[in-house]
């Protein structure tokens, strides 16, 4: 790994502590984005011939809040600006700022960041999109790549969402813990919104949507370093390391959809799943289960299975249950429906799904699930009905392609109904 | 003599390393891994999960308390270590309960492994 690979990733890492800090310090978003800006093109050139500093968010931190007064009492006096080695030499006072500036500082600096991307009036695309740009640091260019439209207009939807940012009123003191409880279960809710974009994508060509994945487990990462004792922040994190190790076998060579019972599980991430399972035992140690852990807990049985038909369903219908008491929604009860019909009660599971056929009208895998569940119950044309809106509800034309094979199966397999 | 060498960096910069920049450095480090296992003189090596898969049984404390999370007292020097096989994270923690009893006083960081050498040293 060469110098530029190292300082990059630095910069990377330290990234949110230091826009944090910056953000708190002048309270302007632009202001702090610029003057962390200016900070990183100063550590390009002072890491290389320095090496890098101890502390890189420091660094940058002190750095770039002294570029941006420079700059301020430049434009006010005209007065020459300092030069990177004077205003990067600066280890007593990167030291006394790192102290100054201790864990539990950084812990707010991060969340207020984080939060901020969270406002409730933007679309979900566009929190993602702002959290990309100002918490991960990705380019206007690599964000539209992952979202498929143009540099011009994630530039633009980027610009409007950080002017609605700006007029909203974040605190800027300490959160009580009844605020930061909240400031975390958002900055969850938009990690895991920047995990599914990712993880969502039927087709990826450029592996630019893939990189959301890795981009929501560092910042998960990050944000259960700062809060370790939250079991939902563990659950969260094991969540999207057990989904995304099976990210190998999800789709085939020519980029169909595989299903998990026909998943070739030896290419599934094994360092991932291993990474997840510990982080579900330490979270299960707090006996405060939540919707994170229960969905991390219901992937784990996945995970845990050597074949497909090892799954114990049974106690991933237990897990649903229990899921839907923390999180009611017609979704988690298709989901207990399918782990139920697994485990063997097709009548049972088909009779909960008649209760979502109202709120699931229009979901594709209600009536993929219906149409499996009604032909398991030789109720050929009922089931026909049911693959038949399916497919006209599907995204891409590959999940199309799974239910056009099932309809077929029907029409060669013997009716009992017609 | 034998010799632990233990690894020290900036966590929060290797998670930010791609998987390709990340494959490259143990691609690295496997050659010199090679040359010094066909000498005989590597023995086992591993890879930490990162430090938010730790857990923490501070034993300094009478009854010994878990924490989450790595061991951060910094005014406390690293001995030694053990390498154990457990099912999950509670078999573990039992283990360390039970040198805990043996051996008051610091803490036992419990860090799941990641990557495990056996390496060729024979004694």
């Amino acid at each position: 790994m060469n110098d530029l690979t190292w300082i990059e990733a630095a910069i990377t890492a330290a990234r949110p502590r230091a826009m944090g800090a910056l953000l708190r310090y002048f309270r302007d978003l632009d202001t702090a984005e610029e003057a962390f800006q200016d900070a990183c093109l100063r550590a390009l050139r002072a890491w290389a011939e320095q090496g890098p500093p101890r502390d890189p968010a420091s660094w940058l931190i002190m750095v770039g809040r002294n570029a941006a007064l420079d700059s301020v009492r430049k434009a006010s006096r005209n007065t020459v600006l300092s030069d990177e080695k004077a205003v990067s030499d600066l280890e007593d006072a990167e030291q006394a700022l790192a102290e100054r500036l201790d864990d539990s500082d950084y812990r707010s600096d991060v969340l207020r960041l984080m939060f901020i991307c969270c406002h409730p009036d933007l679309p979900p695309v566009h929190q993602v999109a702002l959290a990309l740009r100002i918490i991960s640091g990705l380019s206007v260019k690599q964000i539209a790549r992952a979202f498929l439209v143009g540099e011009r207009a994630m530039e633009q939807r980027i610009t409007r969402a950080k002017a609605r940012v700006a007029q909203a009123d974040v605190r800027f003191e300490t959160p009580t813990p009844v605020e930061r409880a909240e400031r975390l279960g958002a900055v969850a809710a938009m990690i895991y919104l920047v995990f599914n974009e990712g993880y969502s994508a039927a087709d990826d060509p450029s592996g630019a949507r893939v990189q959301l994945c890795d981009e929501a487990i560092r910042l998960g990462r990050l944000l259960l370093g700062m809060w370790n004792a939250e079991p939902e922040i563990m659950g969260l994190l094991a969540l999207m390391l057990l989904q995304h190790a099976r990210s190998p076998a999800r789709t085939d060579a020519q980029g169909g959809v595989v299903l998990l019972a026909d998943q070739d599980r030896s290419s599934w991430n094994r360092d991932m799943i291993a990474e997840g399972l510990v982080l579900i035992d330490k979270a299960m140690r707090h006996r405060r289960p939540g919707p994170y852990q229960l969905q991390a807990a219901i992937v784990a049985i996945h995970a845990r299975a050597e074949r497909a038909e090892d799954t114990d369903w049974r106690a991933i219908c237990a897990l649903y249950e229990a899921l839907e008491r923390h999180q009611p929604s017609p979704v988690v009860t298709l989901n207990r429906a399918v782990a139920l019909a697994k485990s063997g009660d097709t009548a049972g599971a088909l009779a909960l799904t008649e209760g979502l056929t109202g709120p699931l009208s229009g979901y594709f895998y209600l009536h993929g699930v219906r149409g499996w569940l009604l032909r398991e119950q030789g109720r050929t044309a009922e089931a026909r009905a049911a693959f038949i809106r399916a497919i006209s509800l599907a995204h891409t034309a590959a999940e199309a392609a799974h239910i056009r094979a099932q309809l077929d199966s029907l029409t060669s397999a013997p009716s009992t109904t017609e | 003599m034998l010799y632990a060498l233990l690894c020290y960096n900036h966590e929060e910069t290797v998670c930010a390393w791609s998987k390709e920049e990340d494959d490259a450095v143990m691609a690295k480090l496997g050659v010199v891994h090679e040359r010094l296992e066909n000498a005989g003189k590597l023995g086992p090596a591993l890879r930490l999960m990162p430090t938010t898969a730790a857990t923490t049984l501070v034993k300094a404390s009478e009854p010994p308390v878990v924490l989450d999370g790595p061991y951060v007292e910094t005014k406390d020097a690293l001995l030694g270590f053990y390498v154990i096989e457990c099912a999950d994270l509670e078999e573990a923690l039992g283990v360390a309960q039970e040198l805990a009893k043996a051996n008051p006083g610091g803490a036992y960081e419990v860090r799941p492994v990641r990557l495990f050498l056996p390496g060729s040293l024979l004694r």
